[in-house]
């Protein structure tokens, strides 16, 4: 049975129902309905809402909780998840499973509470110290917040990796009708974790290698895991691509006004598809270039100034013209604006790639 | 000390400290170790090290452990203990890591009354980093970043951390000790019992700062640096019991 839900209130509901039992927060636009939702509904359901002093103690917590064995999420928006950079690294060094939601807003600084896409290469490059890297799942629509979010659980549990739902403010405001899973038993066991060490050796959770020879030992372990998640959970979802002669590239909400654009292009008799990326690490490169066997031109169209658009570049490894169409600060791009980028590449043919400054 | 001297508790792995001659990180190491035997909780522990000379905590107490960035200690404290409510959860950090970089961490976790120990090492200076002005750091007091003595003008005045929390309703102990003498060490050894009990009655956050020498760095023979801790840093963070809740 469908429920109508808000995006930040369907997440938190998918969250519980994954098995997650610990969040811990602090309050920011446009993602606090998260935080609200789950002090209303972890008590009752036998776990712990926690508001934190700061984003900095909320990653930290999120730390001690997953190295308890817990699945535990954490979430905010640009500026707060800036601040859990540091504790994102750790996490990922000493491989906790947990998840990380950022419903973003323009920025940079204070930037401003309207939806964004801004935080595309914080997401995807590591925004903290260290070579890591970290899935980062990307929903477009409600349903989507809700079947990303159990994925993302279940991925970082699966390679013991921080997850990294990246939405945006008009995801988590927008109201849509979603199927919600049912409730999950409690997480898996975890026989690493630092619960006491009863009949057994004890446990240590570290990212800390003094001797150079055991760190690289330790980066190149985590290397060939990602390696492993590159190779396996790459997803993208293409439409109208098979002889779509213009692709149009764009993930999350812009996605879905990307299509409406590449409607609006085929009534006019123009071959346009859309490929949209559903993890944006691993990028899904293989997917995009089946994607764009036709495809003449490619148009990038995000909510930000040209961050996605490199990603798209290496994968097409300059085959394609790839052309680059933003808006950002919290302005959204429009249907028809998206449809005369089209139209402008619509006559283009293949031909060498000229790298163009996005 | 000799009775105690003679065996090592169960809860020390055995490793040889890398810790300075004369740092007092081991002697408080095998003081957690005493109690955590005394009491029958090293299968029910979790403890969490700091960033600091101590770092590497895990390699000398054989319990479950977990490494914390720098000043995060109470707050991944605080999420080992809201998953596992009935395990004795302590942290082992500096006065660098707690009172500067995590004093936000500190203040909150005792403000919450979160049910952890909090085992603070007050040497007045940054160990790991080579002897740097820390928020203890005494007027006067010479360090490499204050190689003039600390000029409170400029760099303000030492933190006292136990007379902070004491304002707070969260604490349910705090208790200034020092290692200066096999008495006070004797002190020390209660006030840690009386913290984990505090702790384990869920009265409460308990902080137990031990005044403690770093030689190497204060460029002092290590008894020399035991005189230096009694007439200097005493007179400045005089030891007691500064909260003692009903039933600790
Ligand atoms: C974010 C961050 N900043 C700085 C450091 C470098 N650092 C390592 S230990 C330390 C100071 C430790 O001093 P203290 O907490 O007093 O412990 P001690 O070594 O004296 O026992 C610093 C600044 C770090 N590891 N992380
Ligand atoms: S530097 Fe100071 S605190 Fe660190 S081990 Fe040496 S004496 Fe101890």
């Amino acid at each position: 049975m469908k429920v109508l839900m808000k995006g930040n209130e369907a997440l938190a509901e998918a969250a519980v129902r994954a098995g997650c039992r610990y969040f811990f927060g602090y309050p920011i636009t446009p993602q606090t309905e998260i935080s609200e939702y789950l002090a209303r509904r972890l008590p009752g359901a036998g776990g712990v809402f926690l508001q934190a002093e700061s984003e900095v103690a909320a990653i930290n917590m999120v730390y001690g909780a997953a190295g308890a064995g817990a699945r535990v999420m954490t979430s905010s928006s640009g500026p707060g998840i800036s601040l859990k950079q540091e504790g994102i690294s750790y996490i990922a060094g000493a491989e906790l499973p947990c998840v990380i939601v950022n419903i973003m807003r323009g920025g940079p600084g204070l930037g401003g509470i309207q939806p964004s896409q801004s935080d595309y290469f914080q997401a995807t490059r590591g925004g903290g110290h260290g070579d890591y890297r970290l899935p980062v799942l990307a929903p477009s629509n409600v349903q989507e917040l809700v079947d990303l979010t159990c994925l993302a659980f279940d991925l970082a549990d699966e390679y013991r990796t921080p997850v990294l739902i990246l939405g945006d403010g008009i995801l988590g405001q927008m109201m849509e009708a979603v199927e919600l899973p049912p409730v999950r038993a409690a997480a898996p066991e975890k026989t690493w974790a630092t619960t006491g060490c009863r009949g057994r050796a004890k446990n240590v959770i570290t990212s800390f290698f003094m001797d150079a020879a055991d760190l690289e030992r330790h980066n190149l372990r985590l290397q060939e895991k990602y390696r492993a998640i590159s190779a396996r959970e790459a997803r993208g979802e293409s439409y109208l691509t098979g002889d779509a002669g213009v692709l149009v590239v764009a993930f999350g909400s812009t996605a879905r006004i990307a299509k409406a654009a590449v409607r609006a292009a085929r009534a006019e008799g123009i071959a346009a598809g859309l490929f949209r990326p559903v993890t944006l690490w691993p990028f899904p490169a293989e997917l995009l270039n089946r994607a764009a066997l036709q495809a003449g031109a490619v148009l990038t169209v995000e909510m930000n100034y040209g961050q996605m658009v490199e990603d798209v570049r290496l994968a097409l490894d300059c085959r394609l013209p790839v052309h680059f169409y933003g808006r950002g600060g919290g302005m959204v791009p429009g249907v028809g604006e998206i449809f005369r980028e089209i139209v402008k590449l619509g006559g283009e043919t293949r031909e060498r790639c000229r790298v163009k400054p996005a | 000390m000799s009775a105690a001297v003679s065996s090592r508790p169960e809860t020390l792995t055995g490793a040889p400290f890398h810790y300075c001659p004369g740092c007092t990180h081991g002697i408080i190491h095998r003081l957690v170790a005493e109690v955590v035997d005394e009491l029958g909780l090293r299968e029910k522990a979790v403890g969490v090290a700091s960033v600091g000379c101590s770092v590497i905590a895990y390699n000398y107490l054989d319990m479950d452990m977990q490494q914390a960035a720098h000043g995060r200690a109470p707050a991944v404290a605080t999420g080992i203990k809201r998953v596992l409510p009935d395990r004795l959860v302590f942290t082992y950090q500096g006065d660098g890591d707690l009172a500067s970089i995590g004093l936000a961490e500190t203040v909150h976790a005792a403000a919450r009354g979160e049910k952890i120990t909090v085992i603070f090492i007050n040497n007045a200076n940054y160990g790991m980093t080579g002897g740097q002005l820390a928020p203890t750091t005494l007027p006067g007091q010479v360090t490499s970043t204050s190689p003039g003595g600390r000029d409170v003008d400029k760099m303000g005045y030492p933190i006292r951390m136990m007379e902070m929390l004491a304002t707070l309703d969260g604490p349910a102990y705090l208790a200034r000790v020092s290692t200066h003498s096999p008495a006070q060490i004797a002190k020390t050894r209660r006030a840690v019992k009386r913290a984990f009990e505090a702790q384990m009655k869920g009265l409460g956050f308990s902080m137990v700062e031990i005044l403690c020498t770093c030689p190497t760095n204060w460029g002092l023979k290590p008894v020399e640096a035991m005189k230096w801790l009694e007439e200097n840093m005493l007179p400045y963070y005089p030891p007691g019991e500064y909260k003692v809740a009903e039933g600790v």
